[in-house]
């Protein structure tokens, strides 16, 4: 009987079937499902699992079993690959024994991430062989698949899905979870040594396997043809789905390439495919992968075949791809007219719905406090990524400045270099402190730039489904690391701590820092409301509201709305109490 | 059959769309669904496709085509109602979930505007004050059981019970009581 899979538990799965040893990941939407299965499924089948302190450092664990031979997988999203960059574009050259799989999850849209950026793309550029899953179950066999073809190339290997896989769910019929092989060992070489010689010749090595992979991916049963008719399509990885359903529903039959393997591409399968066709249409989301590659073969083989895509308008390069999208291209290029949608004019205004900090979000004090404390003086709120990037919104605009992970406290370095007359807030999650914000800190405090660095601690990694970071101590065998401590050993001279639902304390505390000679750092902790208990619930007294709404203008906490002259706490109130301590008449009391 | 789910962030749709999927899977059919899982999570516009059956197409729904529109706030019915093909149905919860945005006055909530166009443009729209009967079971979070519950009612693949048996699954032991009363709630409130 078949299981119902999410697109990460199916590679999580692929990945225990294959045998490896080690897992590592740092979260990050769409992939962090992938290793919080591992977490649960893989110790008992003899799997060490961890969450790693960042993408890097998980990829050079990962690289470090399979130096030895064993088995390993590294997974993260996209900008993590960024992180992890250094190591990857080495170990290219270096190679490895035993298979190395990196699950990069892209995510087209975006939906959760800064940038559209294909990995696809990437692993062109780092030279490594990246498949391209069209569905969880796919995603399972070329999980399985992976660590076979990164120990017959020697090279690691990238599974690239993107969102509606990852966080797609279908019906995925599994095999058996072996036990573990033994591990080979690692065997003291020269060749584990990146030195300039030993690249030159690996560089050599390393160029020769993009065509021994290509061979590989001739034969292989993730790529498909169908001849049908003069037209064509190729289309990479969840395209291809779009464009059958397309196809049946405008009613024609296509000739097909379907391509799980975009980089390197099969030459000889696509020159094959050319040479039957007179037109094609290139269908992959995100960057032209693909046909960039088509079009060099069909200019060296001297092809006659027409080539539409994106270069030519067919298909855009920004956003994620829909069956709408597709079909309307797929209609476009056959000169067929597109099916239309219903049409039900007269839609009213809906209503913004942007996503929020939740009810009793802590970050939502740290931000009222610091904005309370920075309104006499000039400050830029320097910010990060995590849950608390959403105090940007109105109506705490609490966030000048967000660019990637650690970015705030450098850029609030750079600003207060040039502006002199500002004070400059870094505000950092906790699992981002330990992520990206350690280099940083070191600087500002060796340079001694006057930066205050604001360590917004919910004890979780919130953002991307709480998973834990090095300052909780979750397991038996792990040991907590105190972020006050750190930065007290980094030689920050000014460390100050407070619950930031308790807002008198919070705002001394942000004035104290303020107004700190040097650098300091103020650790803001109270627990994510979405894995604390509630501490309980707050009621409006109605003969005491005067109707003034501070409590909703101020606070925009989700659990509040105007109800009338009055105020209305829903039941989704935690019981923080943030309202209570704003209410200029005090009519907002515990409920006992 | 594909089933489109509207709703807002933390109103439980990914346990709804599990749940279909599980009691579809159980009834032999093939299933793809897409969630929202990430950012929008916290309070946004979330959206769930579900396809039963043999499945030859990715997980989104085509604009126009699906069968069934299950929305758990009113504005997101309207939101997503492109996705419903013309003769589809809909089954929506009328309790607003009024957005931050709106009760600071920036953004607009016209629900009985919303409530009317819904009820115009819908062949076989069902009203449900879902929350009501939530809290009636015993908790207003098992808004998404009521929902689950009423949409048996729409002449599903599986029988009700197998997709009752599929949600609680998905739930700890300790919530089954509250969430099977309001499942049942849900049901009784559509039946004819």
């Amino acid at each position: 009987m078949p299981e119902l899979l999410m697109g990460n538990e199916a590679i999580a799965r692929g990945a225990l079937e294959a045998g490896i040893r080690v897992a590592t990941a740092y979260p990050g939407t769409p992939a962090s499902e992938i290793m919080a299965t591992l977490m649960r499924f893989g110790p008992g089948a003899g799997v060490y699992a961890e969450w790693s302190v960042n993408e890097k450092v998980a990829v050079e664990i990962a690289a470090g079993a399979a130096y030895a031979g064993a088995r390993a997988m590294a997974s993260m999203k996209q900008m993590g690959l960024n992180v992890a960059a250094d190591a990857v574009m080495s170990l290219a050259y270096i190679g490895v024994k035993g298979g190395l799989v990196l699950v990069v999850a892209d995510d087209p849209g975006p939906h959760s991430s800064q940038t559209e950026q294909d990995t696809r793309l990437f692993a062109r550029f780092a030279k490594l062989p990246v498949l391209d899953p069209s569905c969880p179950r796919e995603a399972y066999e070329m999980t399985k698949y992976a660590f076979d073809l990164s120990e017959t190339l020697g090279l690691p290997v990238i599974v690239r899905p993107t969102t509606r896989t990852c966080h797609a769910c279908q019906d995925v019929a599994l095999g058996t979870i072996p036990p573990r092989p033994p591990v080979p060992g690692f065997e003291k070489d020269p060749r584990w040594v990146i030195m300039p010689s030993l690249s030159a010749r690996q560089h050599v090595w390393l160029n020769r396997q993009q065509r021994r992979a290509g061979e590989e991916f001739t034969n292989s049963p993730f790529n498909e043809v169908r001849l049908n008719s003069p037209a064509g399509v190729i289309t990479s990885g969840l395209s291809y789905y779009y464009v059958t359903e397309a196809g049946e529903h405008l009613g024609v039959k296509l000739s097909l390439l379907k391509i799980g393997t975009p980089y390197p591409l099969p030459e000889k399968l696509v020159v094959n495919f050319l040479k039957q066709v007179e037109r094609v249409l290139i269908v992959e989301e995100q960057e032209p992968v693909v046909e960039d590659q088509v079009i060099r073969l069909a200019w060296r083989h001297r092809l006659p075949v027409e080539i539409d895509g994106k270069h030519n308008g067919y298909l855009p390069r920004e956003g994620e791809f829909n069956p709408d999208i597709v079909a309307a291209a797929l209609a476009r290029f056959l000169a067929i007219q597109p099916a239309g949608t219903p049409d039900r004019p007269g839609t009213p205004t809906l209503p913004a719905r942007p996503p929020l900090l939740c009810a009793g979000c802590p970050h939502r004090g740290s931000f009222y406090a610091f904005k309370q404390a920075a309104r006499d003086r000039k400050v830029i709120l320097t910010g990060d990524i995590g849950c608390y990037t959403l105090g940007a919104a109105p109506p705490l605009e609490a966030m000048d400045t967000c660019l990637c992970m650690g970015a705030g406290l450098g850029l609030a370095q750079g600003l207060a270099r040039v502006q002199p007359d500002t004070r400059l807030v870094a505000f950092v999650g906790d699992s981002t402190f330990f992520h990206a914000g350690l280099p940083p800190l070191v600087n500002a405090v060796h340079q001694q730039t006057p930066i205050v660095v604001v360590v917004l601690d919910n004890e979780t990694t919130a953002m991307t489904g709480h998973q834990p970071h090095p300052g909780l101590a979750t397991g038996t065998r792990q040991k907590k690391i105190d972020i006050s401590q750190v930065a007290r050993a980094c030689g920050v001279e000014t460390i100050l701590t407070a619950d930031p639902l308790n807002l008198e304390e919070t705002l001394a505390v942000a004035n104290q820092a303020l107004a700190a000679p040097g650098p300091a750092l103020v650790i803001l902790r109270h627990p994510c409301p979405q894995v604390a208990k509630p501490a309980g619930r707050y009621q409006v007294d109605e003969t005491a509201c005067i109707g003034c709404h501070t409590c909703i203008k101020e606070l925009g906490c989700p659990a509040l709305r105007p109800d009338g002259n009055g105020v209305q706490i829903a039941a989704t109130c935690t019981g923080c109490g943030l309202c209570s301590q704003i209410c200029p008449v005090a009519a907002i009391e515990e409920v006992v | 059959m594909d089933i489109l789910i509207a709703g807002v962030g933390g109103q439980g749709i990914i346990l709804a769309s599990r749940a279909i999927g599980a009691a579809a899977l159980k009834t032999g059919l093939q299933v793809r669904t897409a969630e929202t899982i990430g950012m929008a999570q916290r309070e946004g516009s979330v959206v769930s496709h579900v396809r039963l059956g043999p499945t030859t197409t990715g997980p989104l729904i085509p604009r126009g085509r699906a069968d069934i529109l299950l929305a758990l706030e009113p504005a997101e019915a309207c939101r997503y109602l492109g996705y419903l093909k013309p003769d589809g149905r809909a089954l929506i919860s009328t309790t607003p979930v009024v957005p931050v945005m709106a009760s600071l006055g920036a953004t607009p909530y016209p629900l009985d505007d919303i409530l009317g166009y819904l009820r115009n443009n819908i062949a076989g729209c069902h009203f449900l004050a879902a929350p009501d009967l939530a809290c009636q079971a015993g908790s207003h979070r098992a808004l998404n059981m009521v929902m689950l519950g009423a949409l048996t009612n729409l002449d599903l693949p599986f029988p009700a019970e197998t997709l009752l048996a599929a949600a609680l699954k998905l739930l700890p032991d300790r919530v089954h009581e509250v969430n099977r009363r309001a499942f049942q709630l849900g049901k009784q409130a559509l039946e004819v």
